[in-house]
């Protein structure tokens, strides 16, 4: 007979044999087991967050910058509702997560014990799946059907709530199935009719644009390989979402910058105008699509996506091809170069009168500000940032509001997998556990948080995990003293009602980060910037850096909602002239 | 009207509302039904009826049908995100116009009151497979099988005959011929 183990050795195990290296968590009562049995697995290192939330955005930060799932390991109770945010934040932008949960032990569940609350029951609709692990005899096969579910098809997090009885009980082990399928929920059966039709479509389209998404970038770096060797095989101009930074190279000609609410100038205008629109790997989302019915009207569309209910949920296209980008990609590449019907050539011609346009756009240079001498601009401290770190390998988390857009805007990503941002759910507070991760996945590059004074103060107590563990994270404060963001909107909207926007009494950053252990390091005019940002650099260690930005800065420019892409407001002089002050027009 | 001040558009899609029957087939297991049911009202998809029971004890099946109205996108998503849960199998959607197909629903009127008003709540049941489960001097409770439609018109009939108390399924649905939905 073979030998029996306990649920905690079982949760072990399967770690151990899913080749997790790393565990985010913090131990409460109903987990107790299980942290039991952490010192007898010294191939899996246990990191201590401060809180559970930062122990979800660290997990999703080593996800995305490692493209293994990450794992987090919460007690009952208010370690699992603690967790709910970064799992809400993971499914939204399909970060696979595996969420371990202890529970009150089977026999008190229901009775409102100590530390109990119904973790499945909260977690369902922030989960692919969740399960509560009733029967140690289940408790093998369900983690790793976790993995199984988190990790194929469109990723995202799930979650195995185990009672406290469970990870004493004991049963056999069996190692994860291979080849096993997964209900079928992993959808990658496109046909060649698919790929020929999309060959058609390039061969015939005079404006076309590509547009892509997170997708490209959870389809892991071979996609953006095979993106990359598309989109210059056909010629056509790219744009990217939020998430899928990085994916094509920033500082490329073919790209024209992100696209959306704070897009590019000649990214909106190009979706707007195109014939042949390139959807891969993204979800028309709201921030991108603007108003619906006015959206690309010209268009034919095509959707490239894993996941076959993101077809046609907003916005009805011509042709889905469900699968995944990578493998589309490369069979398309594969069908055009084997045609050799001159396609490569005759459609850069086709499109060159497109590309006079869009460089026409460009001349506008959206995304110009006007610098000055005496207060340090937000945007230009991204782009001293981004100009003394390029030469690096460098690793970019932000939180949530301006300081984010502007990092999207000024900082050029070249690599898939640098840039973690929290798109979806918009989450303040995740940059800093982010960076976290993201540092335990990449211990010798340079990570840095572009952060906003209000949002780094909802999760700044993980600064206490990174001096800990000597992660030399770097927390890039755009201090501007406001939640600019929506400072910005009561600007624009609310007649300049600064509701509740301004912080009174935020803390002394450098003396915060000496409080930390950590170094803290001030910079309030643009002279002395770049040798600050430089000493932040070499400096081995965590670093809260208090940049002391212009506070009423705007991100521009900015596609109102309920506007169609083509009427963007580039700067504040435009704005003066027409669309914000216009009565009729105000914005929705 | 004023232009609303939001960081989100207005709604500007109007479409059609059709009727449609989901047949969803699960695996029988805890929490389940809250997945699917959680779904559509996490989504703002509306639940006209439901109707779940196990129906294979040695898969565990279970076949939950739906009665839901919702623009013909709507109901692509439905569909699609049905699908999607891990303990969903198969997922079939008719349109209630759907000729192929038989809906039903079985309702429980209870009628007290005197004897005439009761044969004549009987008699008013009669083209709907009536089936008398219980009688007394005073009540009677009738069982009948039909349209959702026509039970709710047999409920309003009936009000004034003395119906005091309705129960319902919630209608269920199967393919007509031999053809099996896969």
């Amino acid at each position: 007979m073979s030998k029996l183990y306990s649920g905690a050795e079982i949760v072990f195990k399967c770690l151990e044999d899913q080749d997790v290296e790393f565990i985010f968590g913090y131990p409460g009562g109903a987990v107790l087991p299980i942290y039991d049995e952490l010192k007898n697995h010294s191939s899996i290192k246990h990191i201590l967050v401060r809180h559970e939330q930062g122990a979800g955005h660290a997990a999703e930060g080593y996800a995305r910058s490692s493209g293994k799932p990450g794992i987090v390991l919460v007690t009952s109770g208010p370690g699992a509702t603690n967790v709910v945010t970064a799992l809400t934040d993971a499914y939204m932008d399909s970060v696979p997560l595996i969420c371990i949960s202890g529970q009150v032990p089977t026999h008190l569940i229901g009775t409102d014990a100590f530390q109990e609350c119904d973790t499945t029951g909260i977690t369902r609709p922030c989960t692919k799946h969740n399960w509560l692990v009733k029967d140690i005899k289940d408790l093998p096969k369900i983690l790793h059907e976790a993995f199984e579910v988190a990790t194929t098809g469109r990723p995202g997090p799930v979650l195995v709530d185990i009672p406290k009885d469970i990870q004493f009980a004991k049963t056999n082990y069996s190692k994860p199935k291979k080849t096993k399928k997964s209900n079928g929920k992993s959808h990658n059966k496109f046909s060649q009719s698919d790929i020929n039709e999309l060959i058609n479509l390039i061969s015939k389209a005079k404006k076309p644009v590509i547009y892509t998404g997170g997708g490209v970038i959870n389809s892991g770096p071979k996609a953006s390989e095979a993106l990359r060797e598309f989109v210059r095989l056909i010629g056509f101009p790219i744009t990217s979402t939020l998430q899928g930074l990085g994916a094509f190279p920033g500082d490329d000609n073919q790209f024209i910058g992100m696209l959306g609410m704070h897009g590019t100038y000649e990214a909106n205008n190009a979706m707007h105008d195109c014939d042949l629109l390139i959807n891969i790997g993204a979800r028309f989302d709201d921030r991108i699509t603007g108003k619906i019915d006015e959206f690309s009207p010209k268009s034919k569309k095509v959707h490239i996506d894993i996941d076959p209910s993101s077809i046609n949920k907003i916005i009805k296209v011509d042709l889905a091809i469900v699968g995944d980008v990578n493998e589309v990609i490369r069979s398309t590449i594969k069908k055009i170069n084997k045609k050799q019907n001159g396609i490569k050539v005759s459609n850069k011609q086709k499109i060159s009168k497109w590309w006079e346009q869009i460089q026409k756009w460009r001349t506008k240079d959206s995304l110009g500000f006007v610098n000055s001498d005496e207060t340090i601009k937000p945007q230009h401290a991204v782009q001293r940032l981004y100009e003394l770190t390029k030469t690096q390998d460098t690793f970019i988390t932000t939180e949530v509001g301006q300081h984010q857009m502007w990092a999207a805007q000024h900082y050029k990503f070249n690599k898939p997998n640098r840039w973690m941002t929290s798109g979806g759910l918009g989450t303040m507070g995740y940059g800093l556990p982010a960076a976290v991760g993201v540092q335990i996945a990449h211990p010798d590059k340079i990570v840095i948080d572009i952060a906003g004074e209000a949002s780094v103060l909802m999760t700044i107590q993980e600064m206490s995990t990174a001096v800990q563990y000597n992660l030399p994270i770097k927390i890039f404060v755009l201090n501007n003293q406001y939640m600019g963001m929506v400072r910005q909107w009561q600007e624009l909207l609310h007649e300049k009602n600064y509701s509740e926007s301004y912080s009174e009494a935020l803390p002394d950053f450098v003396k915060l980060a000496e409080a930390y252990g950590c170094k803290g390091i001030k910079a309030s005019n643009p002279e002395e910037l770049d040798e600050k940002i430089k000493e932040m650099i070499n400096h081995n260690g965590p670093v809260i850096f208090d940049c002391q930005v212009d506070p009423n800065e705007n991100c521009f420019p900015m596609i109102p909602s309920g506007k169609p892409h083509n009427q963007m407001i580039l700067g504040p002089n435009d704005k003066a002239e027409n669309k914000i002050t216009g009565k009729g027009k105000a914005l929705v | 009207m004023a232009s609303p001040k939001s960081a989100y558009s207005i709604p500007t899609k109007k479409g059609k509302l059709d009727t449609h029957i989901f047949v969803v087939w699960v695996d029988n297991e805890a929490g389940v039904l809250a997945r699917v049911v959680g779904l559509f009202s996490g989504r703002g998809y509306n639940i006209e009826s439901l109707a779940v029971a196990e129906v294979d004890a040695t898969k565990n099946i279970s076949r939950i049908t739906i009665v839901t109205t919702g623009t013909p996108q709507v109901i692509d998503q439905i569909k699609l995100q049905l699908k999607k849960l891990v303990p969903v199998h198969k997922v079939a959607d008719f349109k209630r116009e759907d000729k192929k197909v038989i809906f039903k629903e079985m309702a429980l009127l209870k009628i007290v009151g005197e004897k005439k008003k009761i044969e004549k709540s009987l008699k008013a049941c009669r083209s709907y497979n009536p089936v008398i489960l219980d009688k007394s001097n005073k009540s009677v409770v009738i069982q009948i099988t039909a349209l959702r439609r026509e039970i709710d018109k047999m409920s309003k009939k009936l009000k004034a005959l003395g119906l005091t108390s309705t129960s319902r399924t919630g209608a269920i649905a199967m393919t007509r011929g031999a053809e099996v939905f896969k």
